[in-house]
Formats: C-alpha cells, structure tokens, sequence
C-alpha cells in the first residue's frame, strides 16, 4: 500500500480572496450609509432656512417673494391620504380577512393573493394613469382632490391585504376555535376577538400604507394636480405637498426652491419617523 | 331545569338580534362582505388593463406595431414612437441593477456574517431608512446636488476610459446619473431580501463548510449562494419590477430627450419620465393616447416580471416543501 | 399492536348500558380529507358523569370530541358520517344551528386560550352575545361563573385587568368560567390539563367533579390516572376505533379487552 500523502494547497489565494470580500462588504456598507447622509444632509441644510411655524400656517408665496408657507399643501396632503385611508383601509382589510379566515387555500383565494401582489407592484404612476381614465374623464376631464384619494387608495389596498393577511394568520387557530366554541358567530369572532388579537400587527399595516402613499407624487400628477387655493373640499384640483415639491423645485423662483426643500424636509421627517416607529412595533413582537 | 337556567333560556330569545337565526345572517353577509372586498382587487387589475387599452386604442391603431419599433416623437407631425422610452427604461434599469446587485449582495453579507451584531443593526437600520426616503427627494437631490457632482467629478474621470459608452459631453443629467439613483432607490430592498435568503440557509450546512477550513467568503460562495439561489433571483426581478416604474427621481435627472444613444452620459427618458413630464401637457388627443400606450406598455412589462416572479418562487416553494 | 385498521368485523366491548344518554354517537365514521380517521363509533355520554375518553395518540380521542360541537367543520376536507344524537336530534343533520349547539356545549381546549380583553370581558363577551342581561345581571352571571370555575376569589379585584395577566392554570379555569357562562349542558374538555402544572391540575379535577352535580363532563385525556381519579365512564379508543367502553372503576381494576388492558398497564401507548 503506498503512502498516502497530504499535499496543502496553499491557502494563501483563499485567503486573499476573502480579505477582498470582506472589504468590499464593509465599503458597500459604508457605501449605503454614505448616501443616507449625504441626502439627509442636503435637505437638512437646504430645507431648514425656511422651517418656522408660520411655514406651515400660512399660504403659498407669490413667485419671487418670501417664502409663505405649506398650509394649503398639508391641509390638502391631509385630506386626501383621510379619504384614501377611509377607501383603502376597510377594502383591504377585509381582502385580508377573506384570504386568511374564509378563502385561505382555495382557488380563488390564491387568484386574489396573485392580484394583490400584482397591484403592490404596479407602478404608482399607472395607478395615476388609470384614476385620470376612470375619475377624471368621468366628468368631462374634470381634475379633483378626490381623484388623487382614489388613486392613493388603490396604492394603500394591497399593503393593507397583505399584512392584514399575515398578521391575522399568526393568531393561533385555538382562539379562533375557543371563540366559536362558545357559539361566538364568525363575524364576532373576527371582529371582535380576532381584530383585537392582531390589533397592533393591523395598525402596523395601514401606517406602513400611509407611510407608503404620503411621499408618492407620480399618483397625484394627473389627479389632483395642484392649487393655490386653500382645499375647502377635494371636488376641485387640490393643493398638497408633493406635487407643491415638484413644482416648485422645477420653477427658476429661488423662493419657491427654498419652500420644495422645506417641504422636502417636513415630509423626510414624517417618513423617516414612521419608518423607525414601524421598525420599534415589529421588534416588539419578535420579542414577545 | 332550575328556574335561574330557564330564566336565562327564555332571556336568550326575547330578541331577534341575540337569536342565532340572526347571527347567521350577519354570517353571510360579512362573509360575502369580504368576498366582494377581495374580488375588488381582481376586478381592479382587470379594469386597469381595459381602461388603458381603451384610451390607447386611437394609438394603437393608428401606429400599430410600428409604435415600439419607431424612436420618433414628433407632436409637430404627430408621429409618436414608444423606442426611446423603452430603451432608456431598460437601460436605466439594467444600470441599476449592475449596480445594485454586488452591493446589496455585499451588504447584506456584511449584515449577516462580518459586522458585530450591534452594528448590524445600526447599519441594516441605516439602508433601511433609504427606502423611506420619497422618490421626489432623490429628485431633487440628484438634480441639484448629485448631477453637478457627476459633471464635475465623476464623468471626466469615466471619459478618458474608451469605448462608446462614456462618450459625450459631462452634462450631469442622463442615463448614468438616472441608473446610480435608481440603483440606491432599490439597494434597501434588495438587501432585505438577500439578507432573508441568507438567513434561511441552514447553519448545519455553513457550520460544516467552514469546518472543513472554508473562508467565509468560500463558505457564502459556495454554499449559502447556490442555496438561496433561486430566492435572489426571484428577490432580483422583484427590484426589477420596482426600478421600472420608478417616476420622480428619473424624471428630474434623466434629462428627458426622446433619443436613443449609446453614450450612457446621453439624457434620455423612461417610459414613466415620459408621461410625468408630457401628460398635463398633451392636447391632441393621439397624443394622449399614445402616451396612455406607453403606460399600458410599462404595465405589460410589469405584469410579465411579476407572473415570471410570482411562478419562479411558487416553484421554489414546492422545492423547498418536498 | 399490527393488528390492520380494516379488520372486520369489529364489536366493541361494553359492560355499562346508559340510560337517556345526553348525546348518542351513533356509526361515527370520520375522514381529514381521504384518511378515515374514526370507524363506526358507537358511545353514549351519561348526563350529570363524567365521560373519559383516552386512548394512544393519534387514535382519534381528540377527533371525536370535535364532531360534538361541530368545531371540525370551520376546516376544508373534514366531515362525518354517522349520526350523532343530542337529546334524540341528530347535530350532524344539515340544517343544525352551529351557535345555537355550541351555546349548550361547551368546550375546553389544550392550551389555556383568554381573549385579548379583560378578565371581565372575558366571560361576558359570548354572554352578551346571546343573553339580553342588563348590567347587574350581566355581572351576576360573571360573578357566578368565576365562582363555578372557583376563580372567583382569585380575581375578583382584578376583573379589569388582561386575561392573559393570570398564571396558566388561572387561564384555564378562566376559560372554564368563560363557558360556564353560556349555561351549558355539556362540557367537552380536549385534555384540558395537558399544558398546565400539577397543582393547578388538581384544581381542575377538582372543579370537574364539582361540575358533575350540574352538567355533563366529557374528558379527553391521555392521563389514565386523571380518567381513573375523575371519570364514571371511559372509553378506550385505539386506531380509529373503541375498543371497549365500561364503569371506569372496572375497566381500570379489570379490563375485558386484551388490548385495554395493554394500554392501561403501560405496555404501549
């Protein structure tokens, strides 16, 4: 029998190769955090100047002079993400409640989860496109606040399902059972045990949707378009902050750029602070 | 029966609205409730395709075929071609996710094996919060902040390499600087999900890698790659599918010019630029219409990554339950 | 222990006959989508005793218990055949109002399973639902279902606090007061102690043998000294099938199947 002879490859090309890595990894890190700051940054310095309270109290500067404020733009961002809430949320919460308490495996069931998925991945400004098609030209091409709601809400609908979906199938199927035991009817079963058992994981959908929709502006562009104009009722074209942004930003008035960044500012804030205070809830329940 | 339980019987059905028959009723109807709520989301995603084929129908008919093949967009003659959009979309995209790729890959190997756990979490919250920047920020950041840095900086260094690709004038805006947004754009949402495949290979198997004298970078490679491989490519067309509809941060730096070029410095424009920019001005009808094709163009392509997706990882799941 | 699920025929032992059974299981088949899960089960439940049922796992103790409430039937590909008879109707006729039997049987699950509400809340929920009490009659009745399910001294000073506060065995009898509540004639009990420590399950065994004097017990278990310390029947159920049914202080001193006495000499299960 011959000797069997360990022969090593050297590992030093091994070795090598993974120190690259390595430091490719933690510069691609640094990479991702570089930019958050650098566009946190910019806005922060750009944006503040104009930050006061009476930035948000008061209305749109004319082109040229001072630097006015947001009110009519938040009032009307307001607005609009209320209706969109009050049509998207219910929809799509209860899609949630038919995928996960009635239609569960069935065919139609996974048709329905197929859409869903579909419609999260529509770009927002088809959604736009499709609110001009069916709200817009309803009337003859009559732009309103409330064709950018229902453009918004068809965003918000899927977020809501989904997570509506997910976070009622983590309810054990024991409280359900125990519940109907007791000759709870199913309706009361799911609003009133079943809702109150996910409750948090429900609350943590519609605001990622509301997170989701607030920063959207392609939605808006041939919806609700924009306004001077204080938003007494969403029947017209409505002021709100996006579009204001856009226009704004786009416009040669160095006022009017200086307002785009603040407002820029406000709507980083609100996001950023959501997406934290999403993050807080979900760790929450890992833990618990 | 004691008198208290026949008591509380005859209380049961002093009323209709404590009586089974009546929360059977209420049964139904809330069941049927959330059928209708659930056949919502179909009858959306099938009015979206109707209303958009119907808008665009003087269009389609008009052009028919020609439409996609043709890079003219001339409101003068009213001769419109879907080419130029469809080109910068695709490039913008591919330039995004080159890009994005090797990053989120990178990171989230930082995330899952390299970093101490209390920096993983600063830095996975840190990419995190890139998604929840809104897409008009990167727009006006990349116009106004980001483009003047590429004329500047970045675009006389990338000129002196050869090839046609970086030929042209530094002019800040164009498809380069549209790619790199759009590749920071997806770059938290890819590394989410990567991190989640890598999370899902078994430790067994990586422990017994690098028990064997693996590097890590090896045990990555070689095992948890191939394992999740099928996950990522699912996880890349679903970044593909946001990076193509992308709006606002394109639209301000993409420079919005309806040629093809092969210079990546070239502005150019996307399907969806196209329409922020020349929708709200579009008076002739076929204009409208064809601009409506252009959406009902992105929405098929979508449609189309999303059921590939969609089969890839139903696919996977059937794998992974056997 | 190979003896094949399918031989026929099969005759199950009896040495008690129940008179005025409360519920008659009669040629009981049942199937989780192609799988036949029970076989032709006869058993009569005696009102005011208890009934244990217990058996190896996976011998369908549980799955029998289930059918008599009709629980199984919220799940895709489970049904019944057979009948089963409550005070002489049959429940699993089409046209059985689930709520309306589900008010008069009551049922305990595993795991202790409070709702998210208060403790309160807890036990009026399903009362509310049904009962047009008024308030003070309503918080009679909690009263006297706390008191029933011997909780009441435990949280009567934390009646607003969650459910889910008290301790596992608490939960329980929680659950129990929470189906006490409801004015039961039955209560089935699917190994109610299977989750909970050994001194909150002798408070259970307790409670059920209090609960004898004003309803009627049926008891999973896999605990065959629980079955012998608290039950006045049990049946023996083994793949599907029972095997034998009697008074349980014969079948445990002296079974008549080889099978049972296998099972309850600890030779298999």
């Amino acid at each position: 029998m011959t000797e069997l002879r360990l022969s090593h490859r050297p590992a030093t090309g091994r070795k090598v190769a993974d120190v690259l890595v390595r430091v490719f990894s933690v510069l691609s890190a640094a990479l991702g955090i570089f930019f958050l700051f650098w566009i946190l940054w910019v806005v922060l310095k750009k944006g503040h100047t104009v930050l006061s309270w009476s930035f948000f109290t008061s209305a749109p500067p004319s082109p040229g002079e001072g630097v006015g404020g947001i009110k009519y733009a938040l009032v009307g961002t307001l607005k609009m993400t209320g209706l969109a809430c009050l049509m998207g949320v219910p929809v799509g919460l209860l899609t949630g409640v038919y995928l996960a308490e009635f239609g569960r495996h069935g065919a139609f069931a996974s048709g329905v989860r197929f859409c869903v998925n579909l419609l999260m991945g529509i770009p927002s400004i088809l959604v736009g496109l499709f609110a001009y098609t069916v709200i817009v030209l309803a009337a003859p091409r009559h732009y309103s606040g409330n064709a950018g709601a229902f453009a918004l809400a068809i965003i918000m609908l899927p977020t809501v399902a989904r997570t509506s979906e997910d976070m009622l199938l983590l309810v054990p199927d024991a409280l359900r059972e125990s519940a109907l035991a007791l000759g709870i009817p199913r309706w009361r079963m799911i609003t009133g045990i079943l809702f109150r058992a996910a409750r948090k994981g429900l609350l943590t959908g519609v605001l990622l949707s509301v997170s989701r929709v607030s920063g959207e502006t392609a939605p808006l562009l041939f919806t609700a378009l924009n306004n001077n104009f204080y938003p007494k009722n969403l029947s017209q074209p409505t002021a709100n902050l996006t579009v204001t942004i856009y226009n704004y930003a786009m416009s040669p008035y160095d006022n009017w750029q200086r307002v785009a960044w603040g407002a820029s500012l406000v709507i980083m804030a609100f996001l950023l602070g959501v997406t934290l205070l999403l993050r807080f809830i979900l760790k929450e329940r890992h833990r618990s | 029966m004691t008198p208290r339980r026949l008591a509380d019987l005859w209380k049961a059905q002093t009323s209709f609205r404590k009586s089974s028959a009546f929360h059977r009723h209420v049964d139904r109807a809330f069941r049927y409730l959330t059928l209708a709520c659930a056949a919502t989301t179909l009858l959306l995603v099938g009015a979206i395709l109707w209303n958009l084929i119907e808008h665009a129908w003087p269009s389609i008919t008009k052009f028919g075929l020609g439409f996609v093949t043709s890079s003219q967009w001339n409101p003068v003659k009213s001769q419109y071609g879907a080419a130029s959009s469809i080109y910068g979309t695709l490039v913008s995209t591919a330039i995004a996710l080159i890009l994005a790729l090797p990053i989120s890959l990178a990171i989230a190997l930082f995330l899952t094996s390299y970093a101490p756990p209390w920096l993983a979490k600063i830095v996975g919250t840190c990419v995190e919060l890139l998604a929840a920047i809104p897409s008009i920020i990167y727009g006006m950041w990349g116009l106004f902040v980001f483009a003047p840095y590429m004329q500047k900086t970045v675009q006389p260094m990338l000129a002196k390499l050869p090839g046609p690709l970086f030929d042209g004038a530094p002019l800040g805006v164009g498809m380069l600087t549209a790619g790199i947004i759009l590749a920071l754009m997806i770059l938290p949402f890819l590394t989410a999900v990567m991190r989640d495949v890598f999370a899902m290979t078994p430790p067994v198997l990586m422990e017994s890698a690098a028990g064997m004298g693996s590097t890590s970078w090896e045990v990555t490679r070689k095992i948890s790659i191939p394992y999740g491989l099928r996950g990522l490519i699912g996880a890349t067309f679903l970044g593909l599918g946001r990076a193509i509809g992308e709006t606002m941060a394109v639209t301000f730096v993409i420079g919005n010019s309806h040629r093809i070029s092969t210079s990546l410095f070239a502005p150019g424009n996307t399907i969806a630029s196209t329409l922020a920019n020349e929708f709200n001005e579009a008076d002739s009808p076929l204009l409208e219409a064809a601009l409506i094709e252009l959406g009902l163009i992105l929405f098929v392509i979508t449609l189309i990554i999303q059921i590939l997706a969609h089969l890839w990882l139903k696919n996977l799941q059937k794998r992974q339950a056997r | 222990m190979n003896v094949p699920a399918q031989e026929a025929p099969f005759e199950t032992v009896r040495d008690v006959v129940v008179e005025n059974p409360v519920i008659s299981a009669q040629k009981l088949d049942f199937w989780y989508g192609q799988s036949q899960a029970l076989f032709a089960n006869d058993l009569d439940i005696a009102p005011r005793k208890v009934t244990a049922i217990i058996g190896p796992s996976g011998c369908g103790k549980s799955t029998h218990l289930r059918v008599y409430n009709r629980i199984f039937e919220q799940y895709r590909g489970q049904r019944a055949g057979g009948r089963v008879l409550l005070d002489g109707q049959d429940l699993l006729a089409p046209g059985t109002d689930s709520i309306a039997l589900r008010r008069r049987i009551g049922m305990i699950f595993q795991k202790p399973t409070p709702f998210p509400m208060s403790i309160f809340e807890n036990v009026a929920y399903g009362v509310r639902l049904h009962f047009s009490f008024s308030r003070k009659e309503l918080e009679r009745k909690v009263e006297e279902s706390l008191r029933a399910a011997a909780l009441w001294d435990e949280v009567k000073d934390l009646l607003h606090k969650p459910g889910t506060a008290l301790s596992g065995g608490q939960q329980q009898r929680l659950c129990i007061a929470r189906a006490l509540a409801m004015s039961p004639d039955v209560l089935l009990m699917d190994e109610p102690t299977s989750a909970i420590d050994p001194v909150a399950t002798a408070r259970i065994e307790e409670l059920v043998l209090q609960l004898k004097e004003r309803l009627t017990v049926v008891i999973v278990t896999h605990n065959m000294q629980q079955a012998a310390r608290i039950s006045d029947h049990t049946a023996f159920f083994h793949l599907g099938r029972i095997i034998e049914f009697g008074a349980t202080a014969k079948m445990f001193t002296n079974p008549s199947h080889p099978k049972t006495e296998e099972y309850i000499t600890g030779r298999f299960g």
